[in-house]
């Protein structure tokens, strides 16, 4: 590991005595740790295979969890594709060389980052319906929250990667005459979005862990189903919670990887640009 | 803005971003506190410590935040009788600062040890050369050049989490969220005008927040 290199020589024999030293008794107080979990568990008999055994039954799964999964998904994916859309869009709008589009983008992506993702959701959930005198269905209350949130942070994504681009690139494509907008879209955005990956994916990652906020506004996704109503059906929310929070990393573990396997793809083929530099990468950190 | 002269609004509005300003100000010092230990035990030359913090970032960045405050209640609490308070509300608040604590310190302990990273090798190296030990090398040369790169991501989950503060409204806190909720829902005439005080003060304070950490990390920005 690079960090070993800088803080580390490698250990001599009596560094390496102390390390056992220290592997030994952080490993008896993390064993300790875990017995005290284990015990409380036991006290409160939370251990009891009754509380468990829902999870071995097909009808705790195809009633509760994977429609859950399935809502938490649905949500997700629409807003995955809007957000990147209000991405590029806005990242596009507050580049541009009219005071008349930028600035207005900018004052829209700096209100929307600034907000939080609940307060948002709750006006357009709670508030909309009064000025439109209709009921707001919580599925698109869910996305267009989360839609103008993280459209937001990723539009400052794509405008960091834009900016970290050499600017050799843009003045190349001007030179053999491509226009602004040929430049931006066929030179730019996708050499920003490759630099960018790392932080788009953390924030789709993030994008798919907010859609537990439907929960709050009633929407039938992975915690309202697979958690509260389970629980409250077999009084076993711990264990419930334990099952729902192994779904969501098995999720966004996949996300992440896919997301690795396609920047290696990109750097195979050759079209990867460098790397942002680490300063810029750094700048435009996903936001949890 | 009638909605805010009448008094009892007012409080709710008040009320709502104190418990804001409270959870942001305790989760703050306990999620750095402990994103620094995680973050130590990471770059560790111990393997049962290097574990037990990839164990903890990789849990709990990819676990919501809601299900974690979820379980600080419902769990923690209901079921296992951890009670952190005897009043209702107060212990409400800090099973709250508990739950965003241990999320946001996984996030803390990525941005320092990514911030470690960014201090080439050449540097501990050519400290070691001229003989420093180890203690005068992560002193003098490492964690000095890693603050300054640290200070533009912490600024985000700093903000970050001052947002996510929100997310306690789950637990029945009665935070801004749902303050807000509560004047929507008997003022249904002025829901705008509500929006856009709720939303405004966090946007007056966070925008400029924002800006003064990207300030603070260009001028502390190591030119390599």
């Amino acid at each position: 590991m690079s960090t070993d290199a800088v803080l580390y020589d490698h250990p001599g024999p009596r560094a390496r005595i102390r390390n056992r030293i220290l592997t030994v008794v952080f490993g008896l107080a993390l064993v300790g740790l875990l017995y005290w979990i284990y015990h409380r568990f036991d006290e409160k008999g939370q251990w009891a295979g009754s509380l468990w055994k829902p999870f071995t039954q097909s009808s705790t799964w195809t009633d509760y969890i994977l429609p859950g999964l399935q809502g938490t998904l649905q949500a997700a994916a629409i807003a995955m594709v809007l957000s990147l859309a209000f991405g590029i869009l806005f990242a596009v709008g507050r580049l541009s060389d009219h005071w008349w589009l930028r600035i207005p983008a900018g004052i829209v992506v700096e209100f929307f980052r600034a907000v939080p993702l609940l307060l948002m959701m709750f006006f357009i959930f709670f508030g909309i319906p009064f000025v439109t005198q209709k009921p707001m269905s919580p599925l698109w209350a869910v996305v267009f929250a989360l839609t103008l949130y993280n459209g937001s942070v990723l539009a400052e994504a794509f405008r960091a990667g834009v900016h970290a681009v050499p600017s050799g690139q843009s003045e190349a494509a001007y030179a053999i005459g491509m226009r602004k907008g040929q430049v931006m879209g066929q030179i730019l955005i996708p050499q920003a979005a490759r630099a960018m990956l790392p932080v788009i994916v953390s924030q789709l990652v993030v994008l798919v862990k907010d859609t537990a906020l439907g929960y709050i506004i009633s929407y039938s996704e992975l915690l309202q189903l697979g958690v509260n109503n389970v629980a409250a059906n077999f009084g076993n929310v711990i264990q419930a919670a334990m099952v729902a929070a192994a779904i969501y990393i098995a999720v966004n573990a996949t996300l992440t990887a896919v997301a690795g396997w396609l920047s290696r793809r990109t750097r195979r083929s050759g079209k990867a640009p460098r790397a942002a530099r680490p300063a810029t990468a750094l700048a435009a950190t996903a936001e949890p | 803005m009638d909605v805010f002269s009448d008094s009892y609004n007012l409080d709710v509005y008040v009320t709502g971003f104190l418990w804001i300003l409270k959870l942001t100000a305790s989760a703050t010092v306990c999620a750095v506190v402990l994103g620094v230990l995680l973050a130590a035990m990471r770059v560790s030359p111990v393997p049962v410590l290097r574990g037990f913090g990839t164990a903890w970032v990789n849990i709990f960045r990819n676990t919501p935040l809601t299900l974690i405050i979820f379980f600080c209640y419902f769990g923690l609490y209901s079921t296992l009788g951890v009670t952190l308070s005897d009043d209702l509300e107060l212990n409400n608040y800090w099973l709250g600062v508990l739950g965003l604590s241990i999320y946001t310190a996984a996030f803390v302990c990525e941005a320092i040890r990514s911030g470690i990273n960014t201090v080439p090798a050449g540097q501990a190296e050519a400290a070691r050369a001229i003989g420093m030990t180890f203690r005068q090398t992560l002193s003098l040369i490492v964690l000095p050049q890693a603050g300054r790169a640290v200070v533009a991501p912490l600024g985000s989950i700093l903000i970050a989490l001052c947002k996510n503060a929100t997310i306690v409204g789950t637990i029945g806190l009665m935070e801004s969220s749902n303050a807000m909720k509560e004047l929507i829902n008997s003022n249904g005439n002025a829901v705008f005008t509500i929006f856009f005080v709720f939303a405004g003060t966090f946007a007056v304070v966070l925008i400029p927040t924002g800006y003064g950490f990207g300030w603070l990390a260009n001028r502390l920005a190591v030119k390599r």
